[in-house]
């Protein structure tokens, strides 16, 4: 119990479960230091913090009582939940997401609810009417986007290890900017019941923590076929922690497609790549080029499907049954005043988008056309996994960039998902894990591979973890920083 | 050249597109239970108002109950249907969207009786709105209110393809279709009170003429009159504008059934955009081989059917036939007597055939139910059939089994009984001759009359026997003994 504060901080979520199991560590305590830390934050990471933590927490638990920020998509019963969006400001659900309720009946109480870019569409979370969340690497660069406030409160340690949703990168390039590992996973393995959703056919939730273990453990608890998502499967497997340190007779393939200059992949992201690449060889595994020859159409066809699912998913917001109101008293000022001022610029430009796309007469050119891509995209994973295991990336074209560079270009914000949104279009999981720095910012290396893979990712990836040995909290209590590790 | 507009004869061409409301438990895609008039807003749960992170469930019972219709109405069940989003903003939907099947729909290719079925899907009803203020229309009133219970509501919709030539014909076949699922039991089938909902599309083409005329769509007519009515005024409109030299515009009416009035419900500049995509919170319904061989021995004889075999079998007439098949409750009374009758034959007792018993059902016993059912009338069919072979073995009387039936009606009781109570006996052949020896004599005029060729006045010994008789001889036969004794 004498474990100091930025002691306590340092450790992983595993770590810390097993200290409290141990009982070197009080759950309460450590939610209570986590609790301060996250009400003293000013990244703006965090919309809420829980007021008090769970009265008893069973440190049998698997996950012992070790605190988890829940990004603000999640609903949680009573408890404000708004997607970041005005139009939901002050509802409070009736009802609780599923993945909540297993990662609070595995033993992770909720911390909080953290920012994140409205409704998920984003991509350095700065669509928040909450305000921007600001990069602990770097105070003037943005965290990434969404799960921006997921990601940044973990890597300031101001929560242990968060969830997130990723749509089209939404968990896997905060991340990398923050320097952590994030786990989109296999479409279908993780209830989607009580996610405010912004595209049904790509959302899934994923853990943000500081390195892999982290991840498989919580998404051991997050898995498994929910009977209120028709959508969602049993895992073929137990997620397993990941114990190998070795790559021999994994064979990885780096498309060149996701990973060259020419593609707008900055320099320093790619010397990291050649790096890991390195490392990966070190370590017994092969790697060669595969080639996913649809990849580079892959956000034309996303920024179609992604908009046309969210202007029907995003329709229910009209002042009727809950959340703000706002109108003349006549029908159509209600709908109108009440989407005026209650989504914000870049959630309007997406319905705009998806409205058209679906519109009679258009629909062929865009959503079937698109719909055809992500077939084909699909199809090329396929064709890749019948060469190689896994697939190497960087996870974002670049590091963390900079407040406001590219809020006044949506294009050049949408090219942050360019290395993420083909996995996400063909359903299948993948990984970022930090994989080094540039110009001091971390950057990510993303590993994808088939459907209901995450073990063999996991493995991977800790191996790769494991020989890098990326030092990730930036800036802990003591103001230590980044790149510094623990005993610099 | 073609004769002028003002003489042709022109022959309506009408389609029906009917909602049928499923008797599920629950909902289509969550657990609450259907509403029978329940408080408002009672029977609601975040799913069906449409609260942010709800998933839908597809309700097993309404597949069951759909593939049930399906195949009644003789379709080709799609290996693999999908379910859509049909996107339109107003208020009676929680989520702006309804889902509905689209371009893939559970059944299709069928046929009713002459009627060629042209799909049938399934989808969700709406909510019910309320609205304050005189027009009870929600674009005039003062304020309205949405109430959800019927939300969600499981449907079928069929649609017939454009087979049908006449009002008449449009509701005679409804009351088939009305008669199937009333057997199906898979809905109340109650017009008034919206569990049976009917649309007509309605045109008129020169006779003669292949191609289809311009439609009107007619509106929720909520009974088999007002759909007749409605049909003929929308038909005679048409006329009145053709003839005048005008065209048929496309159009959406309502029809009043007080004033006979048609109004048109949207113009062309309303027209809606459904935006329809393939609903990505739902997998594709494929219905396995066990669920359709349990809706196939869920099929009961359809009213269809039976009408055919009541005709064939027992050789009833075509409109008896249908009367029974069509009314299920009095067929099944009519079989159960017909039953009865064979056992009572059995006894030695005379049994009345088949086309005189199902006379006595649908002549005699109908009148006398008033609105209820047979099944709630004290006559039982047994009662019935004995009273029937009675008259058939002349023990009574026609007219004199009609007074029995009027008692039994009111009171039920044994036919016998009553008979021997109210001495309704026919009179023997011997008693009988005597009457009528008796009514000759005394009736010379007729006798003469008779002979002359004036047949008619035959009636008047008749009315001297019946007199003295009390009615329990049977006309008939009175006459035959008079010819007998006249040698007419």
């Amino acid at each position: 119990m004498a474990t100091p504060s930025n002691e306590v901080v340092g450790l992983t979520g595993a770590r810390a479960a097993e200290e409290i199991r141990a009982g070197e560590l009080s759950a309460s305590e450590l939610f209570d230091v986590y609790r301060r830390r996250a009400e003293a934050d000013d990244l703006g990471a965090f919309l809420s913090v829980a007021e008090r933590g769970p009265g008893s927490t069973d440190s049998d638990a698997p996950l012992a009582g070790v605190p988890l920020a829940i990004k603000d998509i999640f609903c949680v019963e009573g408890v404000p939940s708004t997607a970041a969006s005005r139009i939901l400001e002050g509802y409070r659900p009736p009802y609780t997401a599923t993945v909540v309720e297993r990662l609070v009946a595995a033993g992770a109480p909720m911390l909080g609810k953290t920012n994140m870019d409205e409704f998920a569409m984003g991509s350095s979370n700065e669509n928040s009417p909450y305000g921007a969340v600001r990069n602990p690497w770097d105070r003037e660069r943005v965290p990434g986007g969404s799960s921006g406030g997921s990601a940044a409160a973990v890597a300031a340690g101001l929560a242990p290890w968060s969830i997130g949703t990723d749509t089209g990168g939404s968990v896997r390039q905060p991340a990398a900017l923050c320097g952590l590992v994030g786990l989109k996973p296999t479409y279908g393995s993780v209830s989607r019941y009580g996610m405010i959703a912004f595209a049904s056919s790509f959302d899934q939730a994923g853990p943000i923590t500081r390195d892999v273990t982290d991840a498989a453990l919580l998404y051991r608890h997050m898995v498994g076929r929910d009977p209120c998502d028709s959508t969602s499967l049993d895992h073929p497997e137990a997620i397993a922690l990941p114990g190998r340190e070795r790559l021999d007779g994994v064979r990885f393939g780096v498309p060149p497609q996701l990973a060259s200059e020419s593609e707008g992949i900055e320099p320093g992201v790619l010397e990291v790549l050649e790096r890991a690449i390195e490392r990966i060889e070190d370590l017994g595994g092969s790697v060669e080029e595969v080639s996913l020859p649809h990849a580079e159409h892959g956000l034309a066809a996303y920024y179609v499907l992604a908009p046309a699912e969210a202007s029907a998913n995003l329709a229910r917001y009209d002042g009727v049954r809950y959340g703000q109101r706002d109108g003349d008293g006549d029908l159509a000022s209600l709908y109108e005043r009440t989407r005026e001022s209650g989504f914000g610029d870049e959630v309007k430009r997406r319905i705009m988008l998806g409205t058209y796309a679906l519109s009679s007469g258009y629909y062929d050119a865009y959503y079937g056309r698109a719909q055809r891509v992500r077939t084909k995209i699909a199809e090329d994973f396929a064709a890749a996994f019948e060469r190689v295991d896994l697939i190497v990336t960087p996870t974002s074209p670049s590091v963390a960039f900079r407040l406001g560079e590219r809020t006044g270009d949506p294009l050049s914000m949408y090219m942050s998902d360019y290395c993420t949104v083909p996995m996400s279009l063909a359903g299948i999981p993948a990984i970022s894990i930090p994989a080094g720095l540039s110009g001091g910012l971390p950057v990510g290396l993303q590993l994808a591979g088939p459907a209901f893979s995450e073990n063999r990712l996991l493995e991977a990836a800790r191996a790769i973890e494991l020989a890098i040995g990326f030092e990730g909290v930036p800036v802990i209590a003591d103001g230590r920083h980044a790149g510094e590790g623990p005993g610099a | 050249m073609p004769e002028p507009a003002a003489e042709r004869r022109y022959e309506p061409v009408i389609g029906l597109e009917i909602h049928v409301q499923l008797s599920t438990r629950t909902k289509m895609f969550c657990g609450c239970a259907l509403s029978f008039g329940e408080e408002p807003n009672s029977r609601t749960c975040p799913v069906c108002l449409g609260h942010p992170g709800v998933l839908p469930v597809l309700n097993a019972e309404a597949v069951h109950y759909g593939l049930m219709i399906g195949l009644a109405l003789d379709c080709r069940i799609a290996p693999r249907s999908l379910f859509h989003r049909k996107s339109y903003f107003y208020p009676d939907q929680a989520k702006n969207y309804q889902i509905s099947q689209y371009d893939v729909p559970l059944a299709r290719d069928g046929r009713l009786g002459d009627v060629r079925v042209h799909r049938a899907h399934l989808e969700e009803d709406a909510a019910k709105l309320v609205h304050a203020g005189a027009s009870g229309r929600i674009h005039s009133a003062s304020g309205s209110a949405v109430d959800f219970n019927r939300g969600g509501t499981p449907l079928v919709e069929v649609v017939t393809e454009p087979d049908l030539r006449s009002a008449a014909e449009a509701a005679e076949w409804l009351r088939l279709l009305r008669a199937t699922l009333k057997r199906l039991g898979v809905s109340d089938v109650n017009m008034e009170e919206g569990s049976l909902r009917c649309d007509a599309n309605v045109s008129i083409r020169p006779v003669g003429q292949a191609t289809l005329g311009v439609k009107a769509e007619l509106k929720n007519m909520n009974s088999f009159r007002f759909l007749q009515r409605g049909i003929e005024a929308e038909v005679a409109r048409q006329e009145e504008v053709v003839r005048a030299g005008g065209e048929v515009t496309p159009d959406t009416l309502h029809f009043d059934p007080r004033t006979g009035a048609l109004t048109s419900l949207r113009s062309k500049e309303e027209a809606h955009d459904y935006r329809y995509f393939p609903e990505p919170d739902l997998v594709p319904l494929a219905p396995t081989e066990p669920m359709l061989e349990r809706a196939r021995a869920a099929l009961p004889e359809l009213p269809a059917e039976r009408a055919e075999r009541l005709e064939r079998e027992l050789e009833l007439s075509a409109d008896t036939a249908r009367l029974l098949a069509y009314r299920g409750e009095l067929g099944d009374f009519f079989e159960a007597a017909l039953a009865a009758n064979g056992g009572a034959a059995g006894d030695g007792a005379a049994a009345a055939d088949a086309q005189t018993l199902a006379s006595w059902v649908t002549v005699e016993l109908v009148p006398r139910l008033g609105d209820r059912e047979p099944a709630d009338s004290p006559v039982t069919p047994a009662a019935l059939a004995r009273l029937a072979g009675m008259v058939s073995s002349r023990a009574v009387s026609q007219s004199a089994a009609k007074q029995v039936l009027d008692a039994m009606a009111e009171h039920g009781g044994d036919p016998e009984q009553l008979v021997a109570e109210r001495g309704l006996a026919l009179a023997d052949a011997d008693e009988l001759g005597e009457i009528v020896d008796r009514a000759v004599a005394s009736n010379r005029d007729a006798v003469e009359q008779v002979r002359g060729g004036n047949g008619k006045a035959i009636g008047a010994i008749v009315g001297a026997v019946m007199r003295e008789t009390k009615g329990r001889a049977d006309g008939g036969e009175v006459q035959r003994m008079i010819r007998e004794r006249i040698g007419s």
